[in-house]
């Protein structure tokens, strides 16, 4: 493997971290999103709240990192995607605003009018960002992204069948992760009856997804035949692994299994991004610009390196710690106290 | 950008500092077992969460904006400058965990831990202030890559992080840091006490960040000069557009105020040969003009750039006075002086602050242009050539308007729940969390 590979590895791990956690929580919005307005959806909301609260910020920065890395190890590649595809992205970018603004400020939000509106914007802004992210993987596998400042069409390169199947299909993974996740809060914080209401949206976001993933592969197919051939033949043990975890996930949920469905499904969305990532192999740009061509100069792949190997030594316990804390609830946001004790005829099957 | 980095610039100040200033009350109320610098220290680090998560947003916004306005200069020299950010990453990933460990732990932790997984934040802060600013310098004074035109093929990291304008932008950044956010929190207690509101917690909240700020103001005084001087060597038509000198000449007046034009500065206030003296300690010292280089190698907007430079430098010569203020009425009196126009010249100290913060990006940025790496790019040849960047930028500039205001209606709304809860005398930290979750009735108060 050569440098600039690991690099690609490295990137790629960042693009998986980000896909599964800040995945799971646009997912979250979209679930606060539908829970309807009022006292209906008051219950789920609350438990979103206190799920993401304390750990939102992190998350997040997987996506600094992805496009640090990528800038750093690959500008060229950075510099083709962001210039031709700054329509996605703008709107993608739009979203990431509005939902950090919505989130800061729903929990200062004094009058109802004022927090029904954060939370609004919150859903709204979960169901922008991570449909436009999948536009963009959509046209990069499509090879619709040329090399150089803006030399791609700013329309059609993302507003294609492709792209936008990809893109519903990132909603939908955000929403099957983020339900799967929440099944977890819910027992945590002892209300069955949401567990019950997530236990039936992650099967049913299961589906969706399963079958979005479907017409997915056909899509690829006729527009981006590299990818396909890619994912039907190196990546074909990964797109197998994902499918057996959706599925086992599916039957843990269904019998309520306490420990699993959790790391499976975090697993099927990672085997996708890597089945992905070795499908496009060699390519940073399917057929366009390859690993080693568009790679940075040896001393700067070098830096990056370290700079990522002092990151697993130094941040990664430091997180490990906090999510430790954040679930065992030695820590809690002390404005958030976990959901109140269910109440009768609510949520349960709303 | 430069607008999105104008706002990120005040978040980011308080990002690094405000963390500082809540470790000094919280310190203070353990070691002195001071319940109120305590409160204090808590409320604090509950503005320290807003402003980070709006300045993580405002920051993610930016790296998007390298590519989305940007991506020639990102697509060339990305690969060289592209490591600080990453060691940036790693600060500002850290700095994320810890916050939210140190702001969900007081009542968790046992008080000295707290206390520590506070200091993680401080120290990542001005890391990652160094890293950011670094790049700047680097903007500045580029170096460390090869061949210098066309595409590069090496890059040596050590050079381009430790270029030669980092000793001087780095340090000044750091402290307008901590004058700025000393000042704006101060000020805010200022206008409290203004108001009648004189309780231990006000004076409390006005002394800590005061301090702090005076202490970094002549600081920062000789590390701008310092600066001023090495600009005058390193970007010597930066240092001209400043000081409009069009000539290079010796026995340079130096011009306070004024209006720039082709044939020397109209009105103003002038003092013959301390331009000169300033960037060489004597009034024969030659300063390079801006006939120095063609005129499309000068920066725009001179008479703006020369007033920036002076307001900039203006305010932190009153501030220096306001810190002489405090100094000498603590060493008389023990005490910070009493009257109105003490607290007054305070309330306003914070805004100042910030304008001289912003007069110093306008300095800084507006002076390497037509540059976007000085002397190797031009920023027209760094934007992207897809259309509608004025879209994308009228729809940031919109978005900005709503995260500002809704960010200090923030500040604003936690500030009048702390004072009701004042008056209810709630909330001890570390104490059994008594009175109603700070975060509750919707509709209830007022």
């Amino acid at each position: 493997m050569t440098k600039a590979d690991a690099v690609a590895v490295v990137l790629w791990i960042g693009v998986t971290m980000y896909a599964i956690f800040a995945g799971a929580d646009f997912g979250a919005g979209l679930w606060s999103l539908l829970s309807g307005s009022g006292d209906r959806g008051r219950r789920p909301r609350e438990l979103i709240d206190w799920a993401i609260g304390p750990v939102w910020e992190a998350n997040h920065v997987w996506l600094i990192f992805a496009l640090v890395v990528l800038w750093t190890g690959f500008s060229s590649t950075f510099e083709a995607v962001f210039s031709t595809l700054f329509i996605p992205l703008s709107l993608a970018a739009l979203g990431i605003v509005l939902r950090g603004a919505g989130f800061a400020f729903h929990h200062n939000a004094r009058r109802a009018r004022g927090r029904a509106l954060a939370e609004r914007l919150f859903g709204l802004a979960s169901v922008l960002t991570p449909f436009f992210l999948g536009t963009v993987v959509g046209s990069v596998a499509g090879g619709r992204v040329p090399v150089g400042n803006a030399a791609g069409d700013p329309v059609t390169s993302w507003l294609n069948p492709l792209s936008l199947v990809i893109g519903a299909l990132f909603l939908s993974t955000g929403a099957y992760l983020s339900a799967v996740f929440l099944v977890s809060d819910a027992r945590r914080a002892a209300a069955p009856d949401l567990e019950r209401y997530f236990g039936t949206r992650a099967i049913v976001s299961a589906v969706v997804t399963g079958a979005l993933a479907t017409i997915g592969l056909f899509a690829l197919r006729r527009d981006a035949r590299f990818v396909f051939d890619g994912l039907t033949s190196d990546g074909l043990p990964l797109v197998i692994l994902s499918a057996l975890c959706g599925i086992a996930v599916l039957v843990l949920i269904h019998r309520r299994a306490r420990r699993g469905a959790r790391v499976l499904a975090a697993g099927a969305v990672a085997s996708v991004v890597w089945g992905w990532g070795i499908a496009q192999r060699p390519y940073l740009l399917p057929q366009k610009l390859t690993i080693a061509d568009g790679a940075a100069p040896s001393a700067t792949l070098t830096s990056v390196l370290v700079v990522f190997g002092v990151a697993v030594v130094v941040v990664l316990p430091a997180l490990g710690l906090l999510f430790a804390l954040a679930q065992r609830s030695v820590i809690e946001e002390t404005s958030g106290p976990p959901p109140p004790p269910p109440e009768e005829g609510m949520g349960a099957r709303s | 950008m430069a607008f999105t980095l104008g706002f990120h610039i005040i978040l980011a100040s308080l990002g690094v500092a405000l963390p500082a200033l809540m470790l000094i009350a919280n310190y203070r109320g353990l070691r002195r077992d001071d319940a109120d610098a305590l409160k204090l220290a808590r409320r604090w680090s509950k503005a320290v969460a807003v402003t980070f998560a709006v300045g993580a947003v405002t920051g993610t916004v930016l790296s998007f904006e390298f590519g989305l306005l940007w991506p020639a200069f990102t697509g060339r020299f990305g690969q060289v400058f592209g490591v600080l950010f990453a060691i940036e990453g790693i600060f500002f990933f850290l700095e994320a965990i810890f916050i939210a460990i140190y702001i969900f732990g007081w009542e968790r932790l046992s008080p000295w831990t707290h206390f520590w997984t506070g200091v993680p934040v401080v120290i990542t802060g001005l890391g990652g202030a160094f890293s950011v600013v670094a790049v700047n310098s680097w903007m500045n004074q580029p170096q460390g890559y090869s061949p210098a035109t066309g595409d590069v093929t090496s890059v040596e990291p050590l050079k381009v992080i430790f270029n030669p304008a980092v000793p001087y932008e780095v340090p000044h950044m750091i402290l307008a840091a901590y004058l700025v956010t000393g000042f704006l929190v101060a000020s805010i207690y200022a206008v409290g006490m203004l108001r009648g509101r004189r309780d231990r917690i006000h004076r409390l909240g006005l002394l800590i960040p005061l301090t702090v700020a005076c202490i970094a103001t002549p600081i920062q005084f000789a590390v701008g000069d310092t600066a001023a001087r090495a600009i005058a060597k390193d970007q010597p038509v930066k240092f001209a557009a400043m000081e409009c000198v069009q000539r290079t000449s010796t026995h340079v007046t130096e011009y306070l105020g004024g209006r720039c034009t082709s044939t020397g500065v109209k009105g103003g206030i002038g003092i013959p040969g301390f331009d000169s003296f300033l960037v060489g300690w004597s009034t024969s010292t030659q300063v390079v003009g801006l006939d120095s280089v063609p005129p499309d190698e000068r920066p725009p907007a001179n008479t703006m750039l020369h007033w920036a430079f002076d307001t900039m430098v203006g305010i932190c010569t009153v501030l220096i006075g306001l810190a002489l203020w405090l100094g000498i009425g603590w060493w008389r009196k023990r005490d910070f002086p009493q009257s109105r126009w003490f607290l007054r010249a305070t309330a306003v100290s914070g805004v100042a602050a910030v304008i001289a913060l912003e007069c110093g990006w306008i300095v800084t940025e507006v002076g390497r242009q037509p540059w976007i790496v000085y002397n190797v790019m031009r920023t027209s040849d760094a934007v992207t050539n897809a259309s509608g960047v004025w879209v994308t930028f009228g729809v940031v500039v919109a978005l900005y308007a709503v995260l500002g205001a809704a960010l200090i209606t923030t500040l604003l709304a936690m500030s009048r729940r702390w004072r009701s809860a004042d008056e209810e005398g709630v909330v001890v930290p570390y104490g059994p969390e008594s009175g109603p979750p700070p975060d509750v009735p919707t509709g209830a108060v007022r």
